[in-house]
């Protein structure tokens, strides 16, 4: 391997690197609020792709029947436990159902209209970020005080749920997106693709956002206290269910902008999430999905290990990633004192 | 309105089979501290935690009137109720002024000013000056004293109508014991009512307006607080000599 192959490799892991990133951030923001490991994130990033994708071969995107299930389902369920709290029930609807709804009208009316492609990219996020408070309105509100282990059967039962819902919708057709930009820099023998660098300037921008969010905002601080202490927040009039929804809306949002910058990059299909999501686990798992910095770390690592990988042993390349996780579980049971679940 | 802020009537708690708190009736009056005193185990933090919502019961809980049981507890802190646990429940990885500002988090949500929780931060750190010194510090570093402080002043910038504590002193030394407790007996002044649980009788009788005795999930007496500080039973049971 000489110098140029290694900088080639460098790009590229990097790049991937970045957008696993970013799922781990969302898996780790997820499980420290809830306690679900948040298998379904992937195909987030995977409809986010699909919904471009549609828009820019000017069909009506599936995304918009899956919000309208979703919210029909969400709002169905709301009725069944709340109708006897009307003005309780309008509320929970305007923050679960309406959403639904609304985003499935603007992709309506943004595929009918064939508007530009910055608004069909900011539809793109809008849609599948309203899917977040559905789907844990769905899956994991009425479990919210079960053990780790069945809120994590539940969710992977959410990510075969959702992957057969993105076959019926999205069909099973591969796709691949434009590229934001199609500019490329020449760095002495390097040349680096416009792409990888908005890859790179998202995904610092997303983890100065978060880190301010959660060290300046109200809300951010209401969602670190959730995952600190579930008792305390309530105390303080924390809902366990509003912290809950706000961290899946927030992880939703997180694999929109993801796909979006996965789609030129990579072939999407309906299925595709669930593999990029495992590859942003791992990364997760090296910071014990606690911390956010050791997880973006690990996360980048994934992506660099993976991209060499490919050069040296291409058919073990998924192999050589997942195989990352075992040394790091067992310096991790060696490590950490073992805490009976309460 | 009415006179009684908290009304609880004939409420049990049970854990699976086991009833904790077995036809519990009390009162708390506007402007007032009422104590529940007992033994280890006799279901106060139970009866406590119920009161709160934290916990599944049956009977009539009224708040300022309104029937209160079977709500969350977070619609309870939104009405004016705030509990200081036994545990203290903080935010161990977040500092002292993160803690207090999540206290108010309820007040922001309701659209009060940024102002107005400056100004109950400023009536907390008078009342708990070591919470101004300690604002950066993790929560999880402070001692125990400083920690009760903490968890009040998180509670305080709720402004609560009703404070609910449980077991202030425990774990703690008498002098900060007596500390929290005269600062307890201040708030009253400022309107403020108060449920005081406590296993160290003598200071929460001492403290409190009206008693109530708790044995085994059942209250065996109760009365002025003055008057069960020289009961008989009281002296025999839970104060000895002095």
């Amino acid at each position: 391997m000489d110098s140029t192959i290694a900088a080639l490799l460098t790009q590229d892991g990097l790049t991937n690197g970045a957008i696993y990133c970013m799922i781990a951030l969302a898996l780790v923001l997820v499980f420290a609020v809830t306690r679900v490991i948040f298998v379904p994130q992937g195909e987030f990033v995977a409809f986010s792709a699909l919904t471009l994708a549609a828009f820019e071969q000017n069909k009506l995107p599936g995304t918009v029947w899956l919000l309208l299930a979703l919210g029909a389902v969400a709002a169905l369920v709301d009725a069944g436990s709340l109708w006897r709290e009307p003005r309780r029930l309008v509320r929970t609807w305007l923050g679960t159902s309406a959403p639904c709804v609304a985003a499935a009208l603007l992709v309506w009316l943004v595929a009918s209209a064939q508007l530009p492609f910055f608004v069909q990219v900011l539809t793109t996020i809008a849609a599948v970020t309203a899917m977040g408070p559905a789907v844990y309105r769905l899956a994991f509100q009425p479990i919210a005080n079960a053990t780790v282990l069945t809120l994590l059967i539940v969710s992977v039962a959410v990510h075969f749920v959702l992957t057969g819902l993105g076959l019926l919708f999205f069909g099973a057709e591969g796709v691949r997106t434009q590229p934001f930009t199609s500019a490329s820099f020449t760095f002495g023998a390097l040349n680096i693709s416009g792409q990888s660098l908005l890859v790179y300037a998202f995904t610092a921008f997303l983890v100065i956002a978060m880190a301010a969010f959660f060290k300046f905002t109200l809300f951010g601080k209401a969602l670190r206290a959730t995952a600190s202490n579930r008792t305390g927040a309530r105390l303080v009039g924390v809902s366990p269910n509003f912290a809950g929804s706000l961290s899946v809306t927030l992880a939703a949002a997180i694999g929109a902008v993801s796909g979006l910058l996965i789609g030129p990059i990579a072939t999407i299909y309906y299925d595709s999430g669930f593999l990029i999501g495992l590859k942003g686990f791992v990364g997760a798992i090296v910071g014990g999905l606690a911390s956010y910095p050791i997880a973006a770390g690990g996360a980048i690592f994934v992506g660099l290990v993976e991209s060499f990988s490919s050069f040296w042993a291409s058919a073990y390349k998924e192999v050589i990633v997942f195989t990352l996780i075992i040394p790091v579980l067992l310096w991790r049971s060696l490590t950490t004192t073992h805490h009976e679940e309460e | 309105m009415s006179e009684l802020l908290l009304d609880v009537e004939d409420i049990h708690v049970a854990y699976g089979q086991v009833e904790a708190v077995r036809g519990v009736s009390l009162n708390v009056p506007h402007g007032k501290i009422a104590t529940v005193i007992g033994p280890n185990g006799a279901g106060k933090t139970t009866l406590l935690s119920a009161v709160m919502g934290l916990l599944p019961s049956r009977g009539a809980v009224r708040f300022a009137g309104e029937r209160i049981d079977g709500k969350d507890t977070e619609a309870l802190v939104r009405m004016g109720m705030s509990l200081v646990p036994e545990k203290r429940e903080l935010f161990a990885e977040m500092t002292v002024l993160d803690n207090l500002e999540l206290g108010g988090f309820a007040r922001r949500r309701a659209g009060e000013s940024r102002a107005a929780l400056a100004n109950t931060l400023d009536e907390v750190f008078a009342l708990f000056p070591r919470m101004k010194e300690r604002q950066p510090q993790l929560a999880g570093t402070l001692s125990g004293g400083e920690r009760q402080m903490l968890a009040v002043g998180r509670a305080l910038m709720g402004k609560p109508k009703l404070l609910l504590l449980d077991e202030p002193s425990l774990g703690l030394a008498p002098l900060i014991t007596r500390d929290i407790l005269s600062t307890i007996s201040k708030l009253r002044e400022t309107g403020l009512s108060v449920l005081l649980v406590e296993q160290n009788a003598r200071a929460a009788l001492q403290t409190a307006d009206y008693g109530y005795v708790l044995e085994t999930g059942e209250l065996s007496l109760e009365g002025n607080a003055a008057d069960l500080l020289h009961d008989e039973r009281v002296i025999a049971t839970y104060l000895g000599k002095r």
